[in-house]
């Protein structure tokens, strides 16, 4: 399985041609694909992992002796060591291949259930998506430990002199994301995790969002606990990555029981396997892991360097370009911010704009995008939100703009 | 009475279906749903209340039904405009009709007038839900009649 690719330098024509679902027309449009947030496209190099996958190597892993069960085994465990590489982690078993970041959370939140105490208290960021608030409200009613919020200004930025204020000894988790998915807000995390460190309290980092865009650290972070999803990164749904250091992964109890997470099972006692293994009951999705790695490779040989100084150019050129509409307002307008713009028309619902940029074959998000506490913040029932990747165009961002135009037109 | 001049669900739909196929794009049916949407008043505020939601992921959907002699009425309403559109429509084809006649009835005709993607549950406006209450009432309501 070869999945090199070559791209010497960001050239944007080839780039897009990697992406065969781009060709394709919507309501007799060509497809515009600002939906990017919520998953990401996938480039025929991963398409082609896949597709190989199933056509030479399909077998269960890391429990048979025949040839196709041991390649499988190797190829899955080869994309185990790239998202080692590429997350930076110290041993390629801090890595769990999970479903996805919501899995990956629910793990924690449920390893934690016995580690908490009444009287302790967990810290939520006001930005997170449902995904990153409701487990820890289970985790805390199970536990009986307390749920702070870290409150978020008119920008959408994170107050961090009220994220002080909360840390105490009493403090035992912090949960925050990179990115927030309903603004783009880039969050400070390398200073949050350290003054969670100060007071003795691990953290969570929801990095969903960030991967698409940037390549995170986690040693340089020296973050407990990082969580993403390959399909939000060019690879396919139903994968990710949970990253935690050795020493919490062996504190933590087996999230669920079953197949590959054992060592010894008898009626009486089952000893558990090691790392990564106790975390990974059944049998995995191993194509998708395999293509996880693959995607991994294929944004490398972009370059995360590139990505993000092209991504940028096309969130400055959208903003500018949106905010000259009138009546449109923005949400979210951090100073760090990434490639997503998420804005209301005054007095027009995002909803009826959405189905009219549909009708033009402009795919968006409209609604609360799973963060109902940001869009009480504002008081607004959602957004429509424009998220851009490196495969997106400035032509594409004028499309949008007119789509705009025209949806207020009609509208008003 | 009045039952005696009314068109059947049937015949309003057939006649909805006429309306739409004189349009001759996407436009003019979205620009005739948002009119209807912007025009019509369709719920007393006193039922835009929680009693009488059905959240959507995305737009909300007021109904209230009422039973008037042995036909229901219905009125509701949408914070979205063309979701309100769409149940100015229902609403023209459910609202005054026996309940044996609405459970009876189906909703095939949003199809033939190209807004089938609004009742598709990726949509979450509500609508589909909608339609489910509408039922709902009405086979409440027959129960009341039996």
């Amino acid at each position: 399985m070869n999945t090199t690719v070559k791209h010497t330098e960001f050239n944007i024509d080839t780039i897009r041609e990697d992406f065969p679902i781009l060709n394709r027309k919507v309501n007799g449009k060509p497809l515009v694909y600002f939906d990017n947030a919520a998953t990401s496209q996938t480039p025929k190099q991963v398409i082609d992992v896949i597709v190989d996958y199933y056509s030479n190597y399909n077998a269960n892993i890391h429990r048979g002796v025949h040839t196709l069960s041991q390649e499988a085994t190797d190829l899955y465990e080869a994309a185990r060591l790239k998202i080692q590489q590429h997350f930076n982690a110290k041993h390629s078993y801090e890595i769990i291949l999970t479903s996805g970041t919501t899995h990956g959370i629910n793990l924690i939140a449920n390893g934690f259930t016995n580690l908490l105490e009444k009287g302790d208290e967990v810290l939520v960021s006001a930005l997170e998506h449902h995904s990153n608030i409701v487990p820890w409200q289970m985790l805390c009613e199970r536990s009986g430990a307390t749920l702070k919020v870290i409150p978020m200004n008119e920008k959408g930025e994170l107050i961090i002199s009220d994220y002080d204020a909360l840390l105490s000894k009493r403090t035992k988790l912090v949960f925050v994301n990179h990115i927030s998915n309903a603004l783009g807000t880039i969050n400070p995390i390398e200073d949050m995790i350290k003054k969670a460190h100060q007071v003795g309290a691990a953290v969570l980092v929801d990095g969903a969002q960030s991967c698409p865009h940037i390549k995170p650290d986690v040693q340089a972070l020296d973050v407990d606990f990082y969580v993403a999803s390959a399909h939000k990164m060019c690879g396919p749904t139903g994968v990710g990555l949970l990253y935690g250091k050795e020493k919490w992964l062996n504190k933590l109890p087996p999230y669920q029981g079953g197949g590959e997470m054992i060592d010894q099972v008898t009626f009486e006692k089952t000893t558990y396997a090691g790392l990564p293994h106790k975390f990974e009951a059944g049998t995995p999705n191993i194509c998708g892991g395999i293509a996880f790695g693959a995607a991994i490779d294929y944004m490398n040989a972009i370059g995360f360097d590139a990505i993000a100084t092209y991504e940028h150019e096309l969130l400055d050129y959208a903003t500018a370009q949106l905010s000259a509409i009138e009546g449109l307002k923005i949400y979210g307008t951090a100073d760090e911010k990434t490639s997503v713009v998420s804005f209301n028309i005054e007095g027009i619902h995002p909803y009826d704009i959405g189905a009219i940029l549909d009708k033009l074959g402009i795919a968006v998000r409209t609604g609360h995008h799973c963060a109902q506490p940001i869009m009480d913040f504002f008081k607004i029932p959602g957004t429509v939100r424009a998220s851009f990747a490196f495969y997106n165009t400035k032509a594409e961002i004028d499309a949008l703009v007119e789509g705009v135009k025209k949806a207020k037109m009609m509208l008003s | 009475m009045q039952n005696e001049l009314k068109m059947t669900i049937a015949e309003i739909q057939e006649e909805i279906i006429d309306e739409f196929s004189m349009f001759e794009d996407w436009e003019e049916r979205y620009q005739y749903m948002i009119d209807l949407g912007k025009s019509l008043p369709l719920i007393d505020e006193q039922y835009k209340n929680e009693a009488h939601i059905i959240k959507g992921c995305q737009s909300k959907v007021w109904v209230h039904a009422e039973m008037n002699n042995d036909t229901v009425e219905f009125t509701a309403d949408s914070d979205a405009i063309i979701t309100k559109g769409i149940i100015a429509i229902l609403i023209r084809v459910f609202s005054g009709q026996h309940p044996k006649a609405i459970i009876e009835s189906n909703t095939d005709f949003i199809d033939k007038i190209g807004l089938k993607e609004h009742l598709s549950p990726t949509r979450a406006n509500g609508l589909g839900s909608m339609i489910k209450q509408i039922k709902m009432y009405a086979v409440a309501y027959q129960t009341q009649l039996n």
